[in-house]
């Protein structure tokens, strides 16, 4: 056996996009620690700065830098690591690895791929490869052909029949991928997967809908031991993206034979392939009886047990994190260690501490995974789910049974604030079960409840979705509880049984017509309290260690009132649009912090993603939903009202705007928060008080009022003057905020937002057009610490979460600065907040001179608590903001932390946050960037220059234009004049311009080459959708005009670009960096550094 | 509709949770298992005889009963205990579901009990006798246990044992098996003779009764010991036998097997505080080192101090590092304490069989 490294390189997995959350961050910050405990030295690339992983203490050396194989290969060269670990960082760790190895690089430096072999990588990825391993061992997959053009896959249809299943190498989440019906489809999805693939092949695949899917974890280790932490079973069958599905762990409806038939051919894949570390392996099974007539018609009872194998992930993946959570087993620790030469029986087992990694975990529950998608934000997004994923993030949740699992996930979601209960009232018109969304979409599940309660039969259904009726038995013991809870009268027994299905106080409530607190205080005076038990590997075999629980309303309670002072730390949720893993940093932080200062942390938390919830990040954590009832269960569990318990207190700041909204409910409850009181945060989240507020203290903020009509609208609207922010002052379904230039626009949103028929009014504000700041602060009630100011490169309108932020900002003057620190610190104080707030700011110039030509600073908003932007402000400043605010929430003034009031003294670095998107995934979506928020992630660049900093971030966030290419240009009337200085910089590095009428006439009115393109998609070819789709352009450059409607002709640009992967600047401020960054390549020499995070920083508090 | 049933454990403690099977009282030491699939192998297997079993599983019966999934010719277990049972099984093969399956075999269980709880309790004052029954008050069923006879008093091989030998499959050997195998009933699992013939012998299954005579008699190339209940001291008869057979044929024992094969080498049993009871429990094979996920099912462990001669451990497990496996130094002769025929559980052991095969190729 090879020796053990000593210097370990890990590569993190960037950005979060879909099909790559929080959970790698969970795994790269695990692995380091492992790492560490085998005395191997870490070094870690990642260019997210909102991870745990890149924060000090996880790894030894960290750089925060964008993925790419010239900057890794400074890394190595400087670093000279003896191992590169390539599994941690999902599936672009994966293929920078294989970049880096066939590159040569890895050879020249002398570094060993860890855990898992180039071949390995390349058998399991390559679809063709793997399928011809998998035939030489004996095992089955579906037929299929591997074909590198169009023409190909056509021929293979001949041969094998439609559907066909694309499916192309080396992406993840299933991009680039589809079922195609017809030839027409097999013809579009095929040339997409082509262009997604990195080796340029795709499988086509006899398509086996309707089957079960069932997903194993396996590790191995060198001395070729193997064992199987987890086997998982997709209620949605074969067809839609396991990371699409809704998923029970353990199986269900699996016997033991044909458990156990997987398990063996998992042990043989991982074998076959040689991983030393853990993967993961996807098989279809035949579906049973029911489903088969429909779906499978051919088989008979002698194949009950056929199957396939799917895929293979020869690295940790999500399932894997799932996996982890599910049963307590640590994967990503244990995978790093074998890697690194230890055996599984070498390992100890934390949570149980006695026993060894050598073993596999017995599950006492029931697990249920459900998928978060955005469609709640991206209303006009195709909601139908199919091969390509399309969630940002899952919950996951832990009971004794699968109905409760099932209902406690639910509640997780935080999808509006639909229960189990919730209907689409135009479903089921005709009495039909076509005439409910039956088909894969993100409402399924609502849609199958529906059914079940207008008496469709279980096979029924079963037949026509694919879900085997085992499920919906259990779906229909749910509904069978609700008629009960709607006819009988509640008394203790019928409760009890309510909540032993998962029924939450509130879904009681509405059947049993009662006050979610009538049903609260029934469960208290009939004594129905939750227990909780312990999540320990091993089915109760063996006294367990680690304090991990859920609730279920069984006889034991295992969790005792921690007996120490302790406070809970309310986590954030799934991951999703608006609130994504910056919060599980905080959260992580938070419990840390509290650790510090002497206290236990309690973390609660529902995503089994995210560092939060890996069971040692708090001393105690509880796996279940964030809202009220649970959060009120879990004090009480923990000792409120119960002396001499220490009575726990509650940290909402940390878990975004999911735990923010729990401060009034548990306020008045009687639950004690810990920092800014609920009322302080009512008066910064309550439009017209804080309006109110910030008129007292005679500080700016837009001008606006709500309307409730048309008339009222226009007035508004000619009273602040055009541009105008529109928003509904409550979410109504389509409608969101959105920038209004003129009468007719305005006319447009109104009526549609009356014909949704709310009595909620629209909230019109004077669109102000200037500069976006924000600034983090820290107020102890005395002090107001702002660590740093950042500038956004887009102006007011793109949503502060997409936009571009430089740290510190570049271009404000010494005055602005005042006022912003002047303001944040006055709000600070009045607002009374003890720890955390964020101010966002439009700077707006004195454009007709009538102030002398000073601008004008306006407050847009204040958010009471942790910032997306925390994690990236901590990183650029130094300053441990998250352990700072929790210190003073516990009561140590900054003073005593050796801090002062004020804005923090600038780095002499900068510091550049990217928006990250994944728009190819979400087909219908408009990609233009506007106030509501659409990025998935982010990432940083770091460096001691401008110039530095921006190709970086540029780079890392895949927007770098390449030195020389062509790009297409579709600009609106009002954005003409600002583009010129930007297309004449395009034009004197000799880029190629295709542009659409209007603009190809003011380019060539410059004096500059043009090709014009019609954007007119009948009016002959190329047009602007072919252009793209060919290749033929690097870039485009799109504003919008008003009047979005989706088939529009800007709409089918940005989608074209967005398929085909290129970057599309829909705002003049991201293009105008995009090409002033070409201007000094990166290709040029060295313009950017590539040091550790720790050296770009130059000032650091003496007193800490 | 559903009746109410109670559990009630010899430490005094109760559990009241609702009837199903058949609606009965019965007693015997109530033991759990971890495993999360495999309950109709569990319920046939005739090592349970004289226990109440409680899978730690909550979710039982999924996907029903069948008529292939069977250990032995009935239903061993004196009672199941299980969270929720499965009224609507879900699969290809099944034909009943577990409520009607016990019920038909005459056996009580009992569902909606913390299943939890009650392992815990085992795990932590060890396992103990235990009643079921829906007619009995508390108190009723506390004053019916102390009366009844202990677990480790009663000789339940001699219960379950074949009442005559018998071939497995229909013919007495087919001329492509190319090994003759007798296998010694203490309790024989299926799967073993199904494994058996499958890699090309011929098993006869014979009483644990038969002596060493009548069994060299059938002129076997190997011999088996197999798994079964109960507590090994108390049979002296068949180590008797199993004395007089050393060194005459390969032997291999499993489990029971194992443990009368350690007792004829001199070693002492004696019994585990909760048992080693599911499909996940690591065991090293010390001539390798590897490690090898193993089913589990047994109240005894052989104490390693007392054996004598050429006898050595092979395996033990890394849970608590108790004695998994035995081997002749000279002998052809290997036991092992778990389960090499799975069913239920991890299929990564058959490879002992092979190993077993070996040696009656080489002894022959
Ligand atoms: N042959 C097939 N027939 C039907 N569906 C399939 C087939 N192969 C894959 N799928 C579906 O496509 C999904 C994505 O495919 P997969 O190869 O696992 O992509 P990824 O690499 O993104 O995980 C799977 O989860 C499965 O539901
Ligand atoms: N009056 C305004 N003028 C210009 N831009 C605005 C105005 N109000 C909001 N915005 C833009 O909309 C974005 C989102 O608005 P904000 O009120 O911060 O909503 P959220 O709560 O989603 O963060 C801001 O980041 C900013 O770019
Ligand atoms: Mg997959
Ligand atoms: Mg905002």
């Amino acid at each position: 056996m090879a020796s053990k490294p000593g210097k370990v390189l890990v590569i993190g997995s960037g950005p979060i996009i879909i099909g790559q959350a929080a959970e790698f961050d969970y795994a790269g910050t695990q692995a380091c620690k492992a790492l560490r405990e085998e005395g191997v030295t870490s070094v870690l690339v990642n260019s997210n700065p909102a991870t745990i992983m890149t924060d000090e203490g996880i790894a030894d050396i960290v750089y925060v830098e964008p993925l790419a194989v010239e900057v890794v290969e400074r890394i190595i060269a400087r670093e000279r690591p003896d191992g590169l670990l390539p599994t941690l960082g999902g599936q672009t760790g994966l293929n920078l690895a294989v970049q880096l190895a066939e590159s040569g690089i890895l050879e020249k430096y002398n570094v060993r791929l860890l855990g898992t072999p180039l071949k390995t990588i390349q058998q399991a990825e390559e679809r063709s490869l793997f399928k011809k391993l998998l035939l030489e061992i004996g095992e089955p997959v579906p037929e299929s052909d591997t074909v590198s053009s169009v023409e190909e896959a056509r021929q293979v249809a001949e041969r094998l029949g439609l559907p066909l299943i694309v499916r192309p190498s080396y992406t993840l989440g299933g991009s680039g991928g589809g079922i195609a019906s017809t030839m027409e489809e097999l013809e579009i999805i095929v040339s997409g997967g082509l262009a997604a693939s990195m080796s340029q092949e795709v499988l086509v695949e006899q398509c086996l809908l309707g089957w079960k899917e069932v997903e194993y974890e396996v590790m191995r280790d060198a001395a070729d031991n193997c064992v199987t932490v987890c086997n998982m079973e997709n209620i949605d069958p074969l067809g839609i993206h396991t990371g699409d599905s809704i998923v029970v762990a353990p199986s269900q409806t699996l016997s033991d034979k044909e458990y156990q038939m997987l398990r063996s051919a998992s042990i043989n894949i991982i074998r076959a392939l040689g991983i030393e570390g853990g993967c993961n392996i996807q098989f279809a099974l035949a579906p049973g009886p029911v489903v088969a007539q429909r779906w499978s018609p051919n088989l008979h009872r002698e194949d009950g047990s056929l199957y396939y194998v799917i895929e293979v992930n020869p690295r940790v993946s999500r399932s894997s994190a799932l996996a982890s959570k599910a049963t307590g087993y640590p994967i990503a620790r244990v995978a790093a260690k074998v890697a690194v030469g230890k055996r599984l029986d070498e390992i100890q087992n934390k949570v149980t501490g006695k026993t060894m990694a050598a073993f596999e975990p017995a599950l006492d529950y029931c697990v249920v995974k459900i998928p978060r998608w955005p469609f709640d934000k991206f209303r006009s997004g195709d909601r139908t789910l199919g091969s390509q994923m399309k969630a940002t993030g899952e919950v996951m949740a832990i009971d004794r049974s699968f109905e409760a699992a099932l209902h406690k996930a639910v509640r997780s979601l935080e999808f509006g604030r639909k229960t189990m209960l919730w209907e689409d009232p135009g479903w089921g018109k005709d009495n039909s079960l076509d005439s409910y969304p039956l088909h894969p979409n993100d409402l399924r599940l609502w849609a199958l409840m529906a059914a079940l309660r207008r008496n469709f039969g279980v096979e029924d259904i079963a037949r026509h979705t694919g879900i085997d009726p085992w499920f919906l038995h259990k779906m229909r013991n749910i509904v069978d509880m609700e008629r009960r809870l709607l006819s009988e009268s509640l008394t203790p027994d019928l409760l009890l049984q309510a909540k032993r299905l998962g029924f939450s106080d509130e879904e009681v409530g509405t059947l049993a017509d009662k006050l979610p607190e009538q049903v609260r205080q029934l469960r208290r005076n009939w004594g129905l309290l939750p227990t909780y038990k312990m999540v320990d590997t091993c089915a109760a075999e063996f006294a367990a260690q680690t304090p991990y629980f859920y609730s279920t309303y069984e006889a034991e309670n295992e969790a005792d009132p921690t007996p120490e002072a302790k406070s809970l730390v309310i986590g954030s949720g799934p991951i999703r649009i608006g609130q994504g893993i910056e919060f599980d940093y905080c959260s992580v932080h938070a419990a840390w912090a509290l650790q510090a200062m002497s206290m236990k942390s309690i973390m609660v938390n529902s995503n089994p993603e995210t560092v939060s919830t890996d069971f040692d990040t708090s001393d105690r954590l509880y796996f279940e939903p964030l809202d009220e009832e649970s959060i009120r269960d879990i004090l009480e569990n923990e000792g409120l009202d119960r002396p001499p318990v220490p009575t726990p207190t509650a940290i909402v700041q940390f878990g975004g705007q999911t735990a923010i909204n729990l401060a009034e409910p548990l306020s008045h409850s009687g639950a004690s928060l810990l920092g800014s009181s609920a009322e302080a945060i009512d008066l910064a989240e309550d439009r017209g008080r804080f309006e109110d507020f910030l008129h007292r203290l005679g500080i700016p903020q837009p001008p606006g009022a709500g309307v409730a009509s048309m008339e009222a609208a226009l007035n508004v609207a000619r009273l602040v003057g055009f541009p105008v922010l529109v928003r509904p002052s409550y979410v109504l379904g389509g409608m969101a905020m959105e920038i209004v230039h003129n009468e007719s626009e305005m006319a447009r949103y109104i009526s549609s937002a009356l014909e949704i028929g709310t009595k909620h009014p629209v909230l019109i504000d004077k669109y102000l057009q200037g500069k976006e700041c924000e600034a983090d602060a820290v107020c102890d009630g005395e002090q107001v610490l702002i660590p740093g100011i950042m500038e956004h490169i887009e102006r007011a309108g793109v949503h502060s979460g997409d936009s571009m932020a430089i740290y510190p900002g570049i271009n404000m003057t010494e005055d602005e600065v005042q006022t912003l620190v002047d303001y944040t610190t006055r709000i600070g104080l009045r607002l009374q907040i003890k720890g955390l707030m964020n101010v966002q700011f439009v700077i707006v110039p004195d454009r007709d001179n009538t102030a002398g030509g000073k601008s004008k600073v306006y407050v847009l908003e204040v958010n009471p608590r942790a910032s997306r932007t925390i994690p990236f402000i901590s990183k650029v400043t130094g300053v441990p903001v998250v352990r700072i605010a929790v210190k003073v929430m516990l009561g140590q003034s900054l003073k005593e932390q050796g801090y002062s009031g004020g804005l923090w003294p600038k780095q002499k670095l900068v510091g550049i946050k990217a928006p990250v998107f994944s728009m190819s995934k979400l087909a219908g979506v408009d990609t233009y960037l506007g106030p509501e928020m659409k990025s998935t992630g982010e990432v940083m660049g770091i460096d001691h220059t401008f110039e530095g900093a921006l190709v970086k971030s540029l780079m890392a966030a895949g927007l770098m234009l390449p030195r020389r290419g062509a790009v297409l240009l579709s600009i609106a009337d009002r954005d003409k004049s600002e583009a010129l200085p930007i297309i004449r910089k395009l034009a004197s590095l000799e880029y190629h311009m295709y542009a659409t009428e209007g603009t190809a006439s003011m380019i060539q009115g410059a004096g500059m080459q043009v090709r014009m393109i019609t954007k007119k998609l009948t009016e002959g070819h190329p047009n602007v959708v072919d252009i793209i789709g060919d290749g033929a352009v690097d870039a485009v450059i799109n504003t919008v005009t008003g009047g979005r409607v989706p088939l529009h002709d800007g709409f089918r640009i940005r989608r074209a670009a967005a398929e085909r992967r290129i970057p599309c600047f829909t705002s003049m401020d991201t293009a105008r960096v995009a090409v002033l960054a070409l201007v000094n390549p990166p290709q040029a020499g060295q313009i950017y550094d590539v040091c550790p995070l720790g050296e770009y920083l130059t000032y650091r508090n003496p007193n800490t | 509709m559903t009746k109410k049933a109670l559990l009630v454990l010899a430490d005094g403690s109760a559990y009241e949770g609702t009837s199903f099977g058949a609606e009965v009282t019965a007693y015997g030491e109530v033991v759990f298992n971890t495993s999360m699939t495999g309950y109709q192998e569990m319920l046939t297997d005739p090592s349970y005889a004289g226990q109440i079993l409680v899978p730690t599983y909550p979710l039982i019966g999924n996907y029903g009963v069948n008529d292939i999934d069977t250990e032995s010719c009935r239903v061993q277990v004196r009672g199941f205990v299980v969270r929720e049972h499965c009224p609507q099984p879900s699969h290809w093969y099944s034909t009943k579901t577990v409520h009607e399956y016990l019920a038909a075999a005459g056996i009580p269980g009992i569902a909606a009990v913390d299943t939890r709880a009650i392992t815990r309790r085992l795990r932590s004052v060890g396992v103990m006798m235990g009643v079921i029954t829906s007619s009995m008050g508390m108190n009723e069923a506390r004053e019916y246990l102390r009366g009844l006879p202990k677990y480790d008093m009663v000789d339940y091989v001699a219960t379950i044992t074949t009442g005559a030998p018998y071939y497995w499959g229909d013919t007495v050997e087919s001329a492509s098996s190319s090994y003759r195998v007798v296998a010694m009933d203490c309790g024989l699992k299926y799967n073993i003779a199904r494994i058996l013939t499958r890699l090309g012998c011929s098993v006869t299954i014979v009483p644990c009764t038969t002596s060493a005579k009548e069994i060299l008699a059938l002129n076997p190339d190997g011999i088996l010991l197999s798994p079964g209940p109960g507590d090994p001291a108390l049979l002296g008869y068949i180590e008797d036998t199993v004395r007089e057979l050393v060194g005459k044929r390969p032997m291999m024992g499993i489990c029971l097997g194992h443990q009368i094969l350690g007792r004829v080498f001199g070693a002492d049993t004696f019994k585990l505080k909760f048992g080693h009871r599911g499909g996940n429990h690591p065991v090293c094979d010390l001539r390798t080192g590897r490690v090898h996920i193993t089913a589990q099912n047994h109240g005894y462990a052989v104490d390693p101090d007392g054996l004598k001669g050429n006898v050595e451990v092979s395996h033990i497990n890394l849970n608590d590092q108790t004695v998994e496996g035995l081997r002749h130094r000279e002998l052809p002769i290997m036991s092992i304490q778990y389960h090499s025929e799975a069913s239920p559980g991890p299929q990564d052991n058959t490879y002992l069989f092979e190993r077993f095969l070996d040696m009656v190729r080489e002894a022959r």
